[in-house]
């Protein structure tokens, strides 16, 4: 066989070219590049929420800061309502997964459904974030910001009070949760556009739904990060 | 070049290369449901009657939140199911956040030591 008819022959191995060698579509690809980035962004923010922790001999406690129900207790109740704002999260992964799923059946129907049950969650994701906000805005709270009254403000630590670290962490919580509910916001907002887009019928006649595959990764991500932030802020 | 070939084959013979059945999503479902509710035991009983110090709850809420990361990238995102080559690359960047996390926590311990405290 001479030389030239070896290089005819069809090449099969995935780094061969010609296809994608992850058998990941284009779009998909660069949504998870795009996440990767996004992941490395939100860390250092957690990391550095770590180590101003570290570096601090007393830190309010969650327990103290996060204890009431809007609506049902003022007082007693830690971990309640964030428990909530969780669970609201997950589940609207999994109708998103659901989405998903229904999507490779090209079960238009079933799309619109989870979709929308999607979006229900993330508003009132959105809407509990809104809530705990002002809560602790009242309390004093704020970027900048925090109680003025020493007493007050003893409330919300278990041990030993420190001014800067309260300070710390109202910055660093508003920026984060902050940070977090935008991308819940962004998702909420795309994935609007995508129910849209499946109404309308554009993915069935463009015979696949790979762009609810896209934007239910976005959507995973977020609660990825939702279960972070839960950790650091609200357990440890 | 063989060996090449012989390991895309395996990949595509991947057990449930599919996905994920509805069966399966809820599944996943009930193990993060469930790993939020142990975080609640501990956070809101273990930890106040001093059946675990804070310290030993803090690993465990590390060790729960990093297993609660692996079912939604897994399976929710779908990673268990892609090929090798994506799963690592998306991995192992990680290395770099480890290394970092490392720098600061040690930043972090010598401030707490040396800093004046008010």
């Amino acid at each position: 066989m001479d030389s030239l008819s070896q290089l005819d022959q069809v090449k099969t191995t995935p780094w061969a070219g010609g296809r994608s060698p992850w058998n990941v579509e284009y779009g998909k690809l660069m949504m998870w590049f795009f996440l990767l980035s996004d992941a490395f962004t939100f860390s250092s923010l957690l990391v550095y929420y770590g180590a101003q922790r570290f570096t601090k001999f007393t830190w309010p406690a969650p327990d103290k800061v996060f204890q009431s129900i809007p609506g049902i207790a003022e007082h007693g109740a830690p971990l309640v309502f964030v428990g909530i704002m969780t669970f609201i999260l997950i589940m609207s992964s999994v109708t998103m997964v659901l989405a998903v799923e229904a999507g490779h059946r090209k079960a238009k129907k079933a799309v619109i459904g989870w979709m929308v049950a999607t979006i229900i969650g993330g508003f009132m994701f959105l809407g509990c974030q809104a809530i705990e906000w002002t809560h602790l805005h009242h309390d004093g709270f704020w970027w900048g910001s925090i109680p003025t009254n020493p007493n007050e403000l003893a409330t919300f630590f278990n041990g030993p009070v420190s001014p800067v670290a309260a300070h710390q962490f109202a910055n660093l919580f508003f920026t984060i949760t902050g940070f977090h509910g935008f991308h819940v916001f962004s998702g909420v907002v795309i994935n609007i556009i995508i129910l849209c887009m499946t109404i309308n019928g554009t993915f069935e006649r463009r015979g696949h739904y790979l762009m609810v595959e896209k934007v239910g990764l976005y959507w995973h991500f977020v609660d990825l990060v939702w279960v972070f932030v839960f950790t650091f802020f609200y357990l440890v | 070049m063989s060996e090449h070939h012989i390991n895309t084959t395996e990949e595509h013979g991947h057990d449930d290369h599919g996905g994920m059945t509805v069966g399966k999503i809820w599944k996943v479902f009930g193990i993060l449901l469930l790993i939020t509710v142990i975080e609640f035991i501990i956070a809101l009983w273990a930890i106040p009657h001093h059946h675990i110090t804070q310290q030993v709850g803090n690993y465990i809420y590390i060790g729960l939140t990093l297993l609660k990361a692996f079912y939604i990238v897994a399976y929710f995102m779908h990673l268990k199911f892609e090929k090798l080559g994506l799963q690592l690359v998306l991995t192992v960047s990680f290395v770099f956040i480890i290394y970092f996390i490392a720098l600061m926590l040690i930043e972090g311990n010598y401030l707490n030591a040396h800093m004046p405290q008010a």
